[in-house]
């Protein structure tokens, strides 16, 4: 297969994964029911976090009154949520290679095509056992019903009676405020924050990938009235995959902090900042010509870095994030996943890199716009766009990996109460790649619309 | 089949569940006209606040318990079972617990913004501390426009409380004596656990059962913690409720010794406690009542 015809498939199945895995989030009407408030008081839109939400979810999932604690249930209350969606979608890619000639890969054409689909489910759980001692984990699912631990993690709140002093481990996503797992947007193309994924093409680091939930530990610290709040976390270097199946020893850290302000009539404006860095292994052993899961070594460095921000005007609200990667010239050389088969190279003692080869830098920025016209109806307008600043190896074009991601969309809470949440969702996504068709090298376009019933209960 | 009748009777029906209805809801003129009166507005600071501005927000955060027209019947509180967990506030009556101002008067503006922001402990009621100020001062306008009451009533002029005295064994021990006198005990008990000879009794002005405050528990009283808090509790009462207003029963002076001795009854480390503890204060005891 050549390298242009695994970056297609690669694409193809990526949009395939995200159709099939989008919906893992975090909305939770366990919650709902548990203290008999509808959806909208903690999601802008369910399952986006609005600024109470994101208190509560920051103190351990409490309200921080005296019925937090599990013993003022009633005994048949049953923290448990399903999410699925139903939807019909239309999916277009304008350059898809296809043999011209049996077993040759001699052209590209456009492919379309439409069906009915259904994505994956999400089977969610948490909330006290204790005051200030929680738990949650997400089952999610492909459409096959083949589930894998999307969260799993414990948390200590208020430690020494502290707000400044709460802890979590186990299978966690990162501290963004502007949360993946929390998106409105659902389609084929629109379902990925691409900063919070972006992979420079040829490059082996996939872990770098900020969107994705990790095994770590994390301490987190917030004012009394979430104003202010920062965390700092440590976790493994496997991109969230279970039995650290890559390198011998290899971490990644995050900070995080940020502050919000009260601007009046306007809301509630929040700005941070978040610093990503990190190590994982380019050399493993190898059996039989096959690396040996967990025998990586030679670690190499990777960063990222940006802004954040969600910012109100009223009923009209933005969110944004911005990041500046950058990753060591052995991954940008494609040396870092070998277990998977992204990447070929192995680092064996002795290696050198190509000659000019250097680190690869990238800036990206996603903004996403929210007009709220009732709790129950927003409109959104998404937008990513990435720019390679410096490619790895020398002769590579400078826009290669480039990507650019509109989405317009709108949800429509049918219902919308302290027992489920009902959505009708039409949305349509454009996304270009740069130079990344399979045959030609040229750009690579797709686009995404669907029609949805997103529901959870 | 039919009869004529039978028609009637369904229409007369019909009519008269439609004004059963509509009784029970506020019409739109009735809705424009109190968003626009002069007593839709809250004064908080140098903060305005606008009822018409808080409709988004009180439709997105507090209309699930207290309802569309601010009866406290919105579809949760069905689901609320007194004691334990107490009906949501009814604003169309305008009578409130947490008020700087004397028993039976309408509360201040800032009254309703801080219970907003601090919410109500042992209810459904979380500590809305995320709003702006602005914000909030809108929803306590909107609060205002559900009751004609505030339309034609001021609030009351808030107590004065005392600057705070020092902590003295003499005055733990007076205001053990008060606890006696004004029979405290005999809804929060002696050892202040709520479990006074009357406590089971408790019912609010609606007749739905109501639980004593607890002591012993740790949970924060319903209208704040701190000092200045208890003190303003007792003295201007929780109306609505059977706690009473003690303005009348206890002195200014006697009433901060009531504070101190309160502190004595809770579980957290204090210095009235130590004193109590190096007294070896015991609970009161019924006989010691007047």
């Amino acid at each position: 297969m050549t390298s242009s015809r695994k970056v297609v498939s690669g694409l193809l199945f990526s949009v395939v994964c995200v159709l099939l895995f989008s919906p893992s989030a975090n909305a939770f009407p366990a919650f709902a029911r548990k203290y008999g408030l509808r959806c909208s008081a903690c999601h802008e839109a369910w399952p986006m976090l609005n600024y109470f939400g994101q208190k509560f979810k920051d103190n351990g999932y409490q309200l921080m009154n005296d019925r937090d604690s599990p013993v003022w249930q009633n005994p048949s209350y049953w923290p448990v949520t399903f999410r699925i969606t139903p939807f019909w979608s239309r999916e277009s890619t304008n350059k898809v290679a296809v043999d011209t000639t049996a077993g040759i890969n001699a052209g590209e054409t456009q492919l379309t095509n439409s069906s009915f689909n259904v994505s994956g489910l999400d089977i969610l759980s948490g909330g006290t056992l204790e005051n200030n001692l929680s738990v949650l984990f997400v089952l999610s699912s492909d459409e096959f019903a083949s589930f894998h631990f999307e969260s799993v993690n414990v948390r200590f709140d208020n430690v020494f009676h502290s707000p400044w002093a709460n802890f979590k481990f186990g299978k966690f996503e990162l501290d963004n405020f502007v949360s993946e797992k929390r998106e409105l947007t659902l389609s084929g193309n629109g379902a990925t924050y691409q900063i919070y994924h972006f992979i420079p093409v040829g490059d082996g680091n996939i872990f770098g990938q900020m969107g994705d939930n990790q095994f770590g530990a994390e301490w987190m610290g917030h004012s009394f009235n979430d104003r202010t709040r920062a965390s700092a976390a440590v976790f493994s270097s496997t991109d969230g995959n279970v039995d650290d199946p890559y390198g011998k020893n290899a971490y990644t850290g995050f900070f995080t902090a940020s502050q919000a302000f009260d601007a009046g009539k306007a809301g509630v404006e929040r700005i941070g900042a978040y610093v990503m860095y990190g190590e994982a292994p380019t050399f493993y052993l190898t059996s039989g010509g096959a690396p040996i899961p967990g025998s990586g070594t030679g670690n190499k460095t990777f960063s990222r870095e940006g802004i954040e921000g969600l910012i109100y005007l009223g009923k009209f609200n933005f969110q944004f994030v911005t990041q500046h990667g950058e990753d060591s010239a052995w991954f940008g050389a494609c040396y870092g996943d070998l277990v998977d088969g992204i990447c070929p190279n192995n680092n064996i003692p002795g290696t050198v890199l190509p000659a000019g080869a250097r680190n690869p830098t990238w800036n990206g920025a996603y903004a996403e716009f929210h007009y709220t016209l009732n709790p129950q109806l927003i409109f959104i307008e998404k937008n990513d766009w990435v720019r390679m600043s410096q490619q790895a190896l020398p002769g590579t074009p400078g826009n290669l990996g480039n990507i650019d991601n509109y989405t317009f969309a709108l949800r429509w809470y049918v219902i919308m109460n302290n027992r489920a949440g009902f959505a009708l969702h039409p949305e349509y996504s454009w996304l270009r790649l740069r130079g990344e068709s399979p045959v030609t090298g040229s750009d690579l376009t797709s686009s995404s619309l669907m029609l949805g019933w997103d529901f959870d209960f | 089949m039919r009869t004529p009748h039978f028609t009637i009777l369904a229409c007369a029906v019909a009519v008269l569940a439609f004004a059963g209805i509509s009784s029970a809801q506020v019409t739109a003129y009735q809705e424009h006209q109190w968003l626009n009166s002069p007593a839709a507005v809250s004064h908080i600071g140098t903060i305005t606040g606008h009822a018409q501005d808080a409709a988004m927000d009180y439709r997105r955060y507090c209309v699930v318990c207290h309802g569309e027209i601010g009866d406290g019947n919105g579809e949760s509180a069905r689901w609320f079972d007194p004691p334990l967990y107490p009906k949501p506030r009814d604003f169309t009556l305008a009578v409130f617990e947490c008020r700087s101002t004397p028993t039976g008067t309408l509360p201040t503006d800032e009254d309703l913004f801080n219970t907003i922001a601090r919410g109500m402990d042992r209810s459904n009621m979380p500590p809305w501390n995320t709003f702006t100020r602005q914000e909030r001062a809108d929803l306590v306008a909107w609060i205002k426009h559900f009751s004609p009451r505030w339309q034609t009533e001021k609030p009351g002029t808030p107590i004065v409380i005392p600057p705070e005295p020092e902590v003295t064994a003499d005055r733990v021990k007076a205001g053990r004596d008060v606890f006696a006198r004004v029979q405290c005990w005999k809804c929060h008990g002696v050892t202040g656990r709520a479990n006074g000879p009357s406590a089971s009794t408790l019912q609010n002005d609606l007749g739905q059962p109501i639980a004593a405050y607890n002591f012993q528990e740790g949970s924060r009283p319903k209208c704040g913690s701190t000092d200045q808090d208890i003190y303003r509790i007792f003295m201007t009462g929780l109306d609505g409720t059977p706690m009473p207003s003690f303005a009348d029963n206890i002195k200014p002076d006697e009433a901060w010794d009531l504070v101190f001795y309160l502190r004595t009854l809770q579980p957290f480390p204090s210095k009235e406690k130590d004193i109590a503890n190096q007294l070896g204060l015991t609970p009161v005891t019924p006989a010691t009542g007047p």
